[in-house]
């Protein structure tokens, strides 16, 4: 047939010897790897993520224990991170409050995600006053500071870790709602979406199996960077007695009770701090490392 | 025979056009009053330059873009009345082939994930099948079974463009539209589409409306032609009659400007008037050789039976000059294409 020539011209010839075939996921992986700032941010993040989970077995001792002997010591063998106030270990508080930073990080970005990207995508897709009213919405979200934005919703929820991560929730999620619209009315002008219309495709499908898969990296990149931001709203939100409830342990909050021994006992605030800075950092990195391995610009390099 | 298959009758769409505050600002007309059919297994093809609302016309006949008048019957139903759940029922029966193969499919679906789509929703294989019969789909374009589990990227232009051709048939559609479907392509490879194209129409009995500007292509497989020019048909008749005997001095100037192989008519000057405010009269008349006063003031109708023109003068130009026989570079041209077939080929 006469096909046959055609298929050799093409760049991407049948006769390669790799078996599997060349995902655009897996291609992005091969780059994400190669950046080793993204990679070092990715072991970060996992180490914390285990801390997270793993706190109950790897603190060596009861984060809400107090003792009157050990009051305010610095670090030694026995306290690696120092005693607080009430002589609490840091170490095991610090391991502990990864949980609620890492919770709210990851679990009220999901949230903002499903929050977000649904009605984002509806919005691209639809057009004409739904999408007008939904922007506009967005928009006047977005202008408000997020932590403003962020204490005022938790002080209306009330004090508590969970309302404080709803409140980030709500807060994060008109940023997907506006990055998903403009990657959805973006796609919308595409011949491909033009051709899943004309094969009969209904909206829905259109949203969910065309759309959708198309606009994933813009919106993994931006919700890596959007837990780094929730993680210090957390932060900022406990600091203020409006995130994890004492005795609880969370970075904020350890940092809020460190500010009146700064100069005493520095080693109450640096360890969670350091901890904050880490988590945020690295998750910065993973997100700049995604950015790059997923942005299309670089699908021909 | 019966009814034609496809008739669009008085279609109109206008696209409005908006200055920086969105206040209106008269609207680009891009298809003004189009009436066409397209008889069950014959090939029409769509000619004229671009910007000339060919492409429009075409997604007005699938219903893709709502028209502002005017109606599409498709097998004598009109598309227009049907709710949108019975739309996308029938377009099974029609489907679209675009120009950018690199454009027009999904780069986070498979090829088999792509061809194998129209399958599931329109229900025509159960799930067990489907493999097979994207196998047999891809292997009726030229392409190796195997391609389905590869991804758009991995492909050249033309074997995109096979893929494509596989999506358009696989609902087994009755009505086939090509939005230049080998403009986009390396010269080399567009024989072979074309080729691909008329064996599949030949076989399939397909019915098939090209929009093309390239003379060529349409010459090759089109029963009728229908010239375009700034949103209205100027010409309209079998493809034979329309070559050899053009009576719209802007079919003729068309045909002149095909290089190498056209025919002797007095060059066109000038550009495309602007399509918001086309001219009055005859639309042609601000760059026809021939224009007269009446050209300037009473826009003409189509007129004849098989063969219709929209020109006051048809009965009164001077007749077309003939094709040319020994065209320039045809020699040069015949042995590059013939270069590139490779042997032994059918298509």
């Amino acid at each position: 047939m006469s096909a046959m020539s055609d298929d050799r011209s093409g760049s991407g010839g049948l006769n390669r010897p790799r078996s599997n075939s060349d995902s655009p996921g897996r291609r992005a992986l091969r780059r994400f790897l190669r950046h080793r700032l993204a990679v070092f941010g990715l072991v970060v993040v996992v180490l914390f993520l285990l801390a997270a989970l793993l706190a109950p077995w790897l603190s060596p001792a009861d984060p809400l224990q107090t003792s009157w002997t050990a009051i305010r010591k610095p670090p030694s063998a026995a306290h690696w991170f120092g005693t607080d106030e009430n002589g609490r270990d840091v170490l095991s508080r610090v391991l502990h409050g990864a949980r609620a930073s890492m919770a709210a990080g990851v679990l009220s970005v999901t949230v903002a995600l499903l929050i977000g990207v649904p009605i984002g995508v509806l919005a691209g897709l639809a057009g004409g006053w739904v999408d007008a009213v939904i922007a506009r919405v967005a928009d006047a979200m977005l202008s408000v500071p997020f932590l403003i934005l962020a204490i005022a919703l938790a002080a209306f929820l009330g004090p508590a870790l969970e309302n404080a991560m709803l409140a980030i929730a709500i807060t994060a999620s008109p940023i997907f709602v506006r990055l998903a619209r403009g990657m959805a009315l973006e796609a919308r002008a595409t011949d491909w979406l033009e051709a899943a219309r004309a094969l009969g495709n209904p909206p829905w499908r259109l949203g969910l199996v065309h759309v959708l898969p198309n606009i994933v990296p813009p919106l993994l990149v931006q919700a890596t960077l959007s837990i780094a931001e929730a993680i210090i709203a957390e932060a900022s939100l406990s600091f203020l007695g409006l995130g994890q409830q004492p005795p609880a342990p969370s970075w904020g909050s350890m940092l809020n009770s460190a500010q009146r021994f700064l100069t005493q006992a520095p080693w109450l605030a640096v360890f969670p701090g350091l901890a904050i800075f880490l988590v945020v950092l690295a998750f910065n990195l993973v997100g700049d490392g995604l950015r790059d391995a997923l942005d299309p610009r670089g699908e021909r390099r | 025979m019966s009814e034609p298959l496809l008739e669009l009758s008085g279609l109109r769409k206008h696209f409005p056009v908006r200055d920086a505050l969105g206040r209106s600002r008269g609207a680009v007309r891009a298809v003004d009053g189009v009436s066409l059919a397209v008889d069950r297994g014959t090939v029409l093809a769509i000619v004229g330059e671009s910007g000339c609302g060919k492409s429009t016309l075409g997604r007005l006949a699938l219903r893709l873009i709502e028209p502002d008048a005017g109606t599409v019957r498709f097998a004598g139903e009109d598309l227009g009345r049907l709710s949108a759940a019975a739309l996308r029922a029938r377009r099974r029966d029609m489907q679209l082939i675009f120009q950018d193969p690199f454009a027009s499919l999904d780069p986070r679906m498979t090829v088999g994930a792509a061809i194998a789509e129209p399958l599931r929703l329109h229900r025509i294989v159960p799930r067990a099948g489907e493999a097979a019969r994207v196998a047999e789909l891809l292997e009726r374009v030229g392409l190796r079974p195997e391609s389905a589990r590869r991804w758009p990227h991995e492909f050249s232009g033309g074997q995109r463009q096979r893929i494509a051709i596989a999506r358009a048939l696989a609902s087994g559609p009755r009505l086939v539209i090509g939005d230049e479907p080998v403009s986009a392509l390396d010269v080399s490879v567009q024989a072979q589409v074309v080729n691909l194209l008329a064996g599949l129409i030949r076989d399939l009995g397909l019915t098939f409306v090209l929009i093309s500007h390239d003379l060529g292509v349409v010459r090759h497989i089109a029963d009728r032609v229908a010239v375009m020019y700034l949103g209205s048909l100027v010409e309209e008749g079998p493809a034979d009659s329309v070559f050899a005997a053009p009576r719209h001095p802007y079919t003729r100037a068309l045909l002149a400007a095909v290089p190498g192989r056209g025919l002797r008519a007095p060059p066109i000057e000038g550009d495309v008037p602007s399509p918001i405010a086309p001219p009055p009269g005859c639309r042609f008349h601000t760059r026809c050789p021939h224009a007269e006063a009446v050209c300037r003031e009473q826009a003409p109708a189509l007129a004849g039976e098989a063969h219709r023109a929209a020109c006051h003068l048809q009965e009164r130009l001077p007749p077309a000059p003939a094709l040319q026989a020994n065209e320039p570079g045809g020699e040069r041209l015949r042995r590059l294409q013939s270069f590139f077939q490779p042997a032994g080929s059918d298509a």
